[in-house]
């Protein structure tokens, strides 16, 4: 995971006396550890990373949708089945997913952390010694000056400390020589971006083990508190126990969904009130794009749709009135909702259950007998429904889905249909033993989603960690520069090399150019000022 | 709301650009047709003198063309990017708000990032058709499959975030397109050197003016360099944003899934320019690779599977 591998000590010529077992193993081991650590094996975790998250976005995944996870299973029972034990519906929590990630992380730290020590160390050192032969360097030039060799040198150190170099003056073995180096920044840089990718793993974890989210669907004028048992669905990190959910509880007011001319849906808004540990209750109001963050969870409205109102009237004239269940949109374009209102109860006396069954239109239009729905907006609201008397099966023990009826209850007969109708509001419908169905209203609903993450504000910096040391990293160049001096070969002036080095740009040229000519300027002024007693300046000698 | 005369002016600059495309095209490709350089002319034995060879071995008739070629890709781009100035205006909001006005902004993105490239280093003016190429094709596939009429944004994209994290999508895509298509040129051209160092007789090609291997490698690589942060930022904008439009900052939706699986490529591209083994030929395959997750991205995840991101019609 770095970008070129620190050059690896040769390996010490093995002694002719076996080694000893325990040497052994640890030699194993050590060799494990510089494959694991080396870059081709994290190239290679890098292409696997990718290729184990494809699966992910071509099946469905539970994370995502159960339902059709479900559905999946129904179509290819025998493949699923498969599926399912190679974790293909659960690929970004599977075991496999987590090796190749925890393993690529290992070889990042393998890699990174002798890196970072070498840097700090670096970071604390003077410049190296200027190597021997400056006119291999990639960049070099020979300058010739009637000045003093220190002289010369405090020329370029000079120049060099004006673009911001760290400069060491040194007496080396071929003469007096100056090192400079900057762009430590660059390093930095790598570092930060690696060791923050591993700091985003850990907020990620963090989140996973200690955040909970739930969702309920609130029709206005309902509520619900933060506990796991009221939400529709709940799940939470392992380290998440009952009592650590916030004490919140949430009403809804008021949903208003608006529209732009052609239907485009413009903004959803919930007026919600909630309170805090049964404080005072704040009313505020949430929508799109607009949670409400408060005690370090969000409350979101993710969805709406509408709960129709239905009453009965018994033949003894038992009234029930404000029965209502939320339908859920089969289509968000025209809000066309399906759904169920199980009656499991209708009285003293009565051993049979009710349900009616069907849809609602905000805007109804019925073609060929079919109600459907052309507007989102609840400009004309119908429901067609098919109601059913018999056994509901709630106290079945067997879970079944609050928006649908149990198909299997209808062909055994436990459920038997007694009426049909569309309804506008207002209407009502006669079952043939005399009971009276009204469609009395309708009121609006929301999907709320309530959820806790402690770990996202260190995702979020972490991330940006990721950003600005991936910036230092690819835009800082590393140059370093010397200078030797020299005497003259006449016996008069100084004859100044210089050669650089840099890393991260391949337009080195023009800029070392401009250091060269910048101090071969700054010579020739400082031997004008100088007393002249020597030969005059040749400008820039053939290198050597 | 919506400004008809304008959304129909935005719908003819679009066919503009397209034409002027074409035309630089047309351009570029008469440019490396008569920019062959002398040598391998005398080298097929056409013999005839070529007049008016500059200094450089690149003949005037050439340059002409070359600059021509130029000054129409440039006009094409102004024609381009009126469709998005019209278009927003029409809709009176940013005009990236679906899948038509999205990948039309990639596009441009991607003539801009050529027209920089081929002002700063003049060689990389050669590989325009190819790049020309691939851009009149793509506008003609978003113009047939992805048009929409312009209309208002669904209630989800009506945030400050659009802004931000559509916008830098836009020019890490546009940036990455070229990269891609840079490095495609140099696989082409460093296996054509390959064929002639070991001796095969090769017939001329216009192949013959491409920028030398390496430096085809090296824009790659820059623009790619250029590309990852950006990209970078763009995953970390879109992630702030779904934490406050769908309650979670990551959930592995599928658009989701593919950036990352974008990100990751291209790190390894990154991480294999300097792996021993792995730099030249491989590193650029990986590269192409990046592109054409770009691209799936794209396409698949918005006509076949059904995400977060399924929005404005398409």
């Amino acid at each position: 995971m770095t970008t070129t591998a620190p050059p690896r000590p040769a390996a010490p010529a093995t002694p002719p006396s076996p080694p000893s077992p325990g040497r052994r193993v640890l030699n194993r081991l050590l060799r494990w550890w510089r494959q694991l650590t080396a870059m081709r094996t994290a190239l290679m975790l890098l292409f696997l990373l990718a290729v184990a998250a494809i699966p992910g976005s071509l099946l469905p995944q539970r994370s995502l949708s159960q339902t059709n996870v479900n559905r999946y299973f129904a179509e290819n029972p025998t493949l699923a089945r498969w599926l399912d034990r190679l974790f293909l519906f659960d690929v970004f929590s599977s075991p496999w997913f987590a090796a190749i990630y925890l393993l690529l992380f290992i070889s990042l730290i393998g890699c990174v952390v002798p890196r970072a020590i070498e840097h700090g160390r670096t970071l604390f050192t003077p410049p190296p010694p200027a190597p021997r032969h400056l006119q291999r360097l990639p960049e070099n030039a020979v300058l010739a000056t009637p000045l003093a060799g220190p002289a010369a040198l405090d020329v370029v150190e000079e120049e060099l400390r004006v673009r911001r170099f760290r400069v060491v003056r040194r007496d080396g073995r071929n003469g007096p020589e100056v090192s400079g180096e900057k762009g430590y920044l660059r390093e930095t840089g790598n570092v930060l971006f690696h060791l923050a990718l591993l700091a985003l793993l850990l907020g990620l974890g963090a989140g996973k083990m200690w955040g909970y989210e739930g969702s309920i669907l609130v029709t206005e004028g309902q509520g619900f508190c933060n506990a796991a048992q009221q939400y529709d669905t709940y799940s939470a990190g392992p380290l998440v126990s009952g009592g650590d959910l916030t004490p919140l509880c949430v009403d809804l007011e008021d949903f208003e969904a608006r529209y732009e001319e052609n239907l485009t849906a413009a903004s959803y808004t919930a007026d919600i009130s909630y309170d805090v540990d049964g404080g005072q209750p704040v009313a505020t109001t949430i929508g799109v794009n607009d949670p409400l963050r408060t005690h370090g969870d969000r409350v979101y409205a993710t969805g709406h749709g509408y709960t129709p109102q239905f009453s009965i009237t018994l033949p003894d004239g038992t009234a029930f009135t404000d029965l209502s269940a939320p339908f859920l949109p089969s289509d968000q374009g025209t809000m066309l909702s399906q759904g169920v209102l199980k009656v499991p109860d209708l009285g003293a006396g009565s051993t049979e259950q009710l349900a009616i069954e069907g849809f609602f239109a905000p805007t109804g239009v019925l073609q060929a007998g079919l109600l459907t729905s052309v507007d989102p907006r609840p400009l004309d609201p119908q429901v067609g429904i098919n109601v059913y008397t018999g056994y509901l099966g709630l106290d079945s023990g067997l879970p079944q889905s609050v928006y649908s009826l149990d198909q299997d209850l209808i062909d055994r007969g436990a459920l038997t249909q007694v009426g049909r109708a569309n309804l506008a509001v207002g209407e009502s419908t006669t079952l043939p033993d005399g009971t009276v169905v009204t469609f009395s209203g309708f009121r609006e609903f929301a999907a709320v989603q309530v959820s806790h993450d402690p770990g996202q504000v260190w995702v979020l910096g972490a991330a940006v960690a990721v950003l600005v040391g991936l910036l230092g990293m690819l835009l800082v160049r590393r140059e370093r520069v010397f200078a030797r001096v020299v005497p003259g070969p006449d016996g008069g002036g100084t004859v100044l090399s210089i050669g650089s080095l840099t890393r991260g740009s391949a337009d080195t040229g023009p800029r070392f150019t401009a250091l060269t000519d910048d101090v071969g300027a700054a010579l020739a002024t400082r031997a004008a000022q100088a007393p002249a007693a020597a030969p005059p300046l040749s400008e820039e000698a053939p290198p050597s | 709301m919506i400004d008809e005369s304008l959304a129909r002016l935005s719908d003819t600059f679009f066919t503009v650009a397209v034409v002027v495309y074409s035309l630089a095209m047309v351009a570029f490709c008469a440019e490396l047709a008569f920019g062959r350089p002398a040598r391998s002319r005398q080298l097929v034995g056409a013999g005839a003198p070529v007049e008016g060879a500059s200094a450089a071995g690149e003949p005037a008739r050439a340059r002409r063309l070359g600059s021509v070629a130029m000054l129409l890709t440039g006009l094409g781009a102004l024609a381009h990017a009126a469709v998005l100035v019209t278009r927003g205006m029409a809709a009176g909001r940013l005009p990236w708000g679906n899948m038509y006005e999205f990948s039309t902004v990639v596009v441009l993105v991607a003539v801009l990032a050529y027209l920089v490239l081929a002002v700063r280093a003049p060689e990389l003016r050669h590989i325009g058709v190819f790049v020309l190429g691939p851009v009149v094709v793509s506008l003609a596939l978003i113009r047939m499959v992805l048009y929409v009429e312009a209309g208002p944004l669904v209630a989800a994209l009506r945030s400050w975030w659009l802004a931000v994290h559509v916008t830098t999508a836009t020019l890490g895509f546009g940036i990455f397109f070229v990269s891609g298509i840079v490095s495609v040129l140099y696989l082409v051209r460093s296996r054509r050197d390959e064929r002639a160092a070991s001796g095969a007789v090769m017939a001329p090609s216009l192949l013959d003016r491409l920028p030398s291997a390496a430096v085809l490698d090296r824009t790659a690589h820059r623009t790619a360099v250029f590309g990852f942060p950006v990209w970078t930022f763009a995953v970390i904008a879109g992630a702030i944003w779904a934490e406050s439009a769908w309650g979670r900052f990551w959930g592995w939706d599928p658009k989701e899934t593919w950036a990352f699986i974008a990100w990751v490529v291209y790190a390894a591209y990154l991480h294999a320019r300097t792996t021993s083994g792995w730099r030249g030929r491989p590193s650029a395959w990986i590269n192409v690779v990046g592109l054409a997750v770009m691209v799936f991205n794209l396409l698949y995840v918005n006509f076949v599977s059904t995400g977060l991101h399924s929005y404005g019609g398409v």
